[in-house]
């Protein structure tokens, strides 16, 4: 589904991502880990289309998707979440789900049944009609999961949805991710709570100082030394 | 589900049905006074649309002018039906704010700059007007007069109080409808999705740079279209009345104060803001201080934004709303 080769982004200086290389299988879900300031959400934003790679190249499907536009991504299947969520907040729920189901359709009526499917989805139903700035942050993350949904995504791509989130909330957002999974979505996250990403993930690449340090099932993750080193420092051990 | 989006637009329909009954009871002072407040309610609305999508313009005046221009020179030196001058000035206009559009899109001129750069624009083409003989540079250019006996105002699209009364108001009602329907449309969403956050919206799969060619041509087709009718009402054209930079700030009063959120906003405001303008003019005449005017008309409007910041039509719904559900 996804190929990322070599993918570098330097900001002047500074190395973000330095010669990253992985794939997402079909109706995989693949998680990168990583300690803060390792390079995940540059990796998105370059993947996405926000960015420019400074080298390297992400193919989608078998198509070359580097250096377009975030909107083109978008419309090929590549869908994201912004990890500081963005609600369009002067529109209602419903209405910034619309946003994301018109990029599978011009109508308008079609437009907001599909959104009112996705805001189903995630169980904000009774919000429906409520001003997006009016929602409280778990609220927001899945209007934002939502938003992305209605896009109808071949890939998902999820830049931390967990994060201030109580464990019943990613409990829901966990059955969310499996149930898209089930119906044929690829998902890449980002995260840092373990308890989902073991839960969730077929595989897991860890990113330290924008390189790839591991990649592997979440068992064997867990284990590896570099990754506890890179994570708790060189004289942690596994107890 | 059924799901009503769109808000009914029988009230609308209504307003203006009763605007143009009372047509033909109006005196000529009463006349050329609403026919300047649809005037400044269709520029509004049209101000308002590129708003719609977070674009600031402040020179609308530009679009004014190259339509009122078009209009004008086509149906004087060429001989053009007005007819077909008039979308013709509305199409330059268009093709302009597609050309700024696409200018401040490709090369991510965002918020205050886009602003800047429109009057960049309006500024540098009325300059450009200003020494351009064929259109009689700053000496103006000027119409025929007409003969009110023999002129038929449906061939020549000129005529007295009455017809240019009907003419705005019928172009005023035209583009309310028009857009309404855009913004209930895909690219309405789109629209207020870049006013919101552009970023999120593109990963959303908004095509961003068309959709703001889109609104800014149709928001400057339609400015061309109202200035090719004013030009033709004046007669006399010069860059500095009808490009001149103050125009395209006088066009945004009317909406702001109306209430920037809904299409019927602008048109509230016109009604409120040309009145005072009229009647701050005539009270400052008549007590006789040079610049009266103005002051009044400058307090009334700070007090306005001050204790109705949403502008005035928001808070009447809002009242409505109170009634019906008390």
């Amino acid at each position: 589904m996804l190929q990322v080769r070599n993918l570098t982004k330097a900001f002047r200086g500074l190395v973000a991502v330095r010669d990253v290389s992985f794939d997402v299988a079909v109706n995989e879900i693949v998680a990168l880990i990583g300690p803060n300031g390792a390079g995940k959400t540059t990796c998105f934003n370059v993947i996405s289309g926000a960015l420019k790679p400074s080298s390297g190249s992400v193919t989608l499907g078998g198509e070359l998707i580097t250096g377009l536009m975030p909107e083109q991504v978008a419309m090929k299947g590549l869908v994201r979440t912004f990890q500081i969520v963005r609600p369009m907040r002067a529109m209602s729920v419903l209405e910034n789900v619309m946003i994301g189901a018109f990029a599978r359709t011009a109508d308008v009526g079609q437009a907001s049944e599909i959104a009112a499917e996705a805001v189903r989805g995630v169980g904000l139903e009774s919000k429906e009609s409520a001003l997006a700035g009016s929602l409280t942050l778990p609220d927001r993350k899945m209007l934002e999961l939502a938003r992305a949904i209605a896009a109808r995504p071949k890939l998902l791509l999820l830049d931390e949805v967990m994060a201030g989130l109580r464990p019943f909330e990613t409990d829901r957002i966990v059955e969310i991710v499996r149930a898209l999974r089930a119906s044929g979505v690829t998902v890449l996250l980002i995260e840092h709570v373990m308890r989902v990403v073991v839960a969730l993930a077929d595989r897991i690449i860890v990113l330290h100082h924008g390189e790839k340090l591991a990649e592997g099932e979440p068992s064997k993750i867990g284990a590896n030394p570099k990754v506890i080193e890179s994570y708790l420092g060189k004289r942690a051990k596994l107890s | 589900m059924k799901r009503t989006l769109r808000p009914p637009l029988w009230p609308a329909a209504a307003f203006f049905a009763v605007a143009a009954a009372f047509g033909p009871l109006l005196d000529t002072f009463w006349l050329s006074l609403l026919t300047l407040v649809f005037f400044y309610a269709f520029m509004g609305l049209s101000w308002n649309l590129m708003m719609s999508a977070g674009l600031l313009s402040l020179g609308h005046a530009l679009f004014l002018g190259l339509g009122a221009y078009a209009a004008a020179v086509l149906t004087a030196s060429t001989g053009v039906n007005p007819w077909l001058a008039i979308p013709a000035g509305a199409l330059i206009a268009a093709l302009a704010g597609s050309a700024i559009a696409w200018i401040g899109g490709r090369f991510s001129v965002r918020g205050v700059q886009f602003a800047v750069l429109t009057i960049a624009f309006a500024e540098l083409t009325r300059v450009l007007f200003d020494n351009w003989d064929l259109v009689g540079g700053t000496g103006g250019f000027f119409l025929k007069a007409i003969n009110p006996d023999t002129n038929r105002p449906l061939v020549t699209l000129r005529g007295g109080p009455l017809y240019f009364y009907f003419a705005f108001l019928v172009i005023t009602a035209m583009a309310y409808f028009v857009i309404q329907r855009l913004m209930a449309s895909r690219w309405g969403f789109r629209w207020r999705g870049i006013n919101e956050d552009e970023d999120a919206a593109r990963a959303l799969g908004v095509p961003a740079l068309r959709s703001k060619v889109l609104v800014v041509a149709i928001s400057a087709g339609l400015a061309g279209l109202g200035g090719g009718l004013f030009g033709l009402m004046q007669g006399s054209l010069f860059p500095d009345s009808v490009m001149r930079l103050q125009l395209s700030i006088e066009v945004l009063i009317a909406p702001i104060i109306g209430g920037l959120g809904s299409p019927f906003g602008s048109i509230v405001g016109a009604f409120f803001v040309v009145p005072l303008m009229e009647f701050s003019n005539v009270l400052g005449q008549r007590i006789g201080y040079y610049g009266l005017n103005t002051l009044i008309y400058g307090v009334v409007i700070l007090g306005v934004i001050a204790f109705l910041p949403d502008g005035i039509w928001p808070r009447v719904l809002r009242y409505m709303n109170a009634i019906r559900a008390a």
